[in-house]
């Protein structure tokens, strides 16, 4: 097991080496001088040299990828060009707030798609069923911005129930996690009813009822534990996209969160905060993958991890 | 047969509801199992054998459903009891083991919690006494160094080791019946072989009774003192499993005997049952097995016959052993090449 995790950790190497260099190549694959950004367009020569010199800009591109390389793993992505700030001290609050509706969107999901899942194996073709898999196809396509909206101006316009932005308060958390994961609910919920439908047919759940069982454990007990491998696969995927994929929910809500600085930043042209964004949503995308694949040990033995 | 009757069984109907459609898998059937002893249940595939079992421990797959009849254990019909109620005798009063080895068990769980589970479940044994009972268990169905095996997964063990298990399993809570459907047909010859005697064996010492589902008439003569051979849905024949090979009366049953290869007589070729078993959707109205017979007469065709008791204490479905015979009179069902041998 340790083993295994230790092997993991220097596969992800070459990932995150891939990573950096498309982060990298970012500022350099688009057109115009980073100096000449920094300095204004009316900046005298003298001061873009000036500024080029400091950035290293006329390096060469090894150097430059090292030294960027270098301080991405000191957790140094510079300064930002916008607001001369360290760019650290931009991202860390608005990456806690986005990592934070992240982690709450995928507990909704899972514990909201399970549960559908779940009812509807157990009850397939039943009322229940063809209505959990009727909402969970609308959960799918309704696009998350419109769905946004539609709460908020029933539960808070019309209702006056929840605030309508920002975040932080518990109040303020409920319509965002909402938004942001109805559409994994419906996700984990249609996995959860196909992987469920599956074990449900297996031989050891009729040798799990032949032993006097109750339905209740066999369902939870027996068939949960082997449906869920696809369902957590699904789950880590997730995970990863509703960290990238915040911005409109974020957006909608008025949320200050890591989208919205990446869009803003990306418009201004704010290379080092984009770069360093991007980075750590990769870092965190490939370790939750990671903690994905560890989770199935757990739940089958027969997975060899060697 | 006087002796006391552990399982009697009346007009069981079993029938799977598909949209407005009733496919009858089991149609009427009827037998006793004397305590202690041992019923094969002997017919091809989709003869209604395997889920008679089912019925007995209602254990149907969706839409199957028992549509009537009666299933009398120890007195009590198990088919008017609640869910509930049957649960309390499922791997406690009767046990089942399957055909399937390699997939009957759970594949996240050790060989060890899943027998715990049947005791805690049962006896209300708490872990301790449970992993202990588990070992003994294993080490009564001849698995070797138990104490190692209760902490393995079912993948570390071969085909007959996790038929053992579940045999383990099955006795947990030292049942009165145990039904066996087809316990070996996944398993090597050899294995078979150790498996039937273990099964056996286990029923000498715990007395309990049998119901041996098989289309092996190999296994039948191994283990059974009774026959009950199905064919679409009904019984055809039912006899002490002695009588049965030396004087089957049906023509299916003598067809099966005839299919299976014997050491004792110089036959150079079997003799397979032409045809196919009916589907269950398209019963003949007449005799079931009237389109595979090579006795059926008009009679056959047109009116199912019943199941009745013979002089010698035999009951049979057919026409011939009847009084509206109309075919020849002086027919010999068992005549085939190997009539000689068992006179």
């Amino acid at each position: 097991m340790f083993q295994f995790i230790v092997r993991r950790l220097i596969q992800l190497i070459p990932v995150l080496l891939g990573v950096s260099i498309i982060v990298f190549s970012l500022m350099h694959l688009t057109p115009g001088n980073p100096a000449q950004i920094i300095a204004g367009e009316n900046a005298p020569k003298e001061t873009i040299e000036q500024i080029e010199n400091r950035l290293g800009l006329n390096d060469p591109i090894p150097v430059q990828y090292f030294n960027f390389v270098k301080d991405a793993v000191m957790l140094d992505f510079g300064s930002s060009w916008r607001t001369s700030l360290p760019v650290s001290e931009e991202l860390w609050p608005k990456f806690w707030v986005t990592f934070e509706l992240a982690v709450y969107s995928t507990i909704f999901s899972v514990f909201l798609g399970l549960i559908a899942g779940i009812i509807s194996a157990v009850r397939q073709y039943s009322f229940a069923d063809v209505g959990i898999m009727l909402v969970a196809l609308f959960g799918l396509s309704m696009p998350n911005f419109w769905f946004g909206l539609m709460l908020m101006q029933w539960f808070s316009i019309k209702l006056g129930w929840l605030p309508p932005t920002g975040w932080g308060s518990p109040e303020q958390v409920i319509l965002p996690v909402i938004t942001l994961g109805t559409m994994g609910a419906a996700v984990v919920a249609r996995m959860t009813r196909s992987s469920m439908l599956d074990v449900i047919s297996q031989d050891y759940i009729r040798t799990a009822r032949a032993k006097g069982l109750k339905e209740r454990v066999v369902i939870y007990r027996h068939a949960l534990k082997n449906a869920l491998i696809p369902v957590v696969t699904v789950i880590g995927l997730q995970f990863g996209s509703l960290l990238a994929g915040a911005v409109l929910t974020e957006s909608v809500f008025a949320i200050n969160g890591m989208g919205k600085l990446i869009i803003d930043r990306i418009l201004a042209r704010d290379f080092p905060v984009v770069q360093a964004a991007v980075l750590v949503i990769a870092v965190v995308f490939v370790f939750v993958n990671l903690i994905v694949d560890i989770s199935y040990k757990f739940l089958n033995k027969r997975i060899n991890m060697d | 047969m006087s002796q006391e009757t552990i399982l009697d069984i009346k007009d069981l109907r079993t029938s799977f509801l598909v949209e407005d459609f009733e496919v009858k898998a089991v149609d009427g059937v009827s037998f006793k199992l004397p305590k202690g002893k041992t019923i094969g249940i002997v017919g091809e595939s989709g003869s209604g054998k395997s889920i008679t079992a089912m019925s007995i421990l209602q254990l149907l797959d969706k839409p199957g459903k028992i549509m009537g009849g009666e299933i009398n254990f120890k007195g009590k019909d198990l088919t008017k009891l609640s869910e509930k109620e049957i649960q309390n005798i499922r791997g406690n009063e009767i046990s089942m083991i399957f055909q399937e080895p390699m997939t009957s068990l759970n594949p996240v769980y050790t060989i060890g919690q899943q027998i715990r589970e049947t005791l805690k479940v049962h006896q209300g044994l708490n872990k301790q006494n449970g992993t202990k009972k588990a070992i003994e268990l294993l080490s009564l169905v001849g698995i070797p160094s138990p104490e190692q095996r209760v902490k393995q997964y079912p993948h570390e063990l071969s085909g007959g080791m996790r038929q053992r298990v579940m045999i383990a399993m099955a006795l947990a809570c030292n049942p009165e019946l145990l039904i066996a459907d087809e316990p070996t047909t996944a398993l090597d010859v050899t294995i078979q072989a150790q498996i039937l005697e273990l099964i056996k064996d286990l029923q000498k010492d715990l007395g309990m009774s049998v119901i041996m589902i098989t289309h092996d008439m190999g296994v039948v003569a191994e283990t059974c003192d009774y026959v009950a051979v199905m064919y679409g849905g009904k019984v055809v024949e039912y006899q002490d499993v002695k009588s049965i090979f030396k004087s089957p009366k049906h023509p299916y049953t003598v067809g099966l005997l005839n299919s299976i290869p014997r050491h004792d007589t110089d036959v150079d070729e079997l003799e397979p049952i032409k045809g196919n078993v009916p589907s269950p959707k398209d019963m003949p109205v007449g005799c079931r097995f009237a389109p595979r017979c090579p006795f059926a007469t008009e009679l056959c065709e047109k009116e199912l016959p019943s199941l009745d008791t013979q002089a010698d204490g035999s009951e049979v479905r057919c026409w011939v052993y009847t009084d509206r015979w109309d075919g020849d009179p002086e027919v010999n069902v068992r005549e085939s090449k190997r009539t000689a041998e068992s006179e």
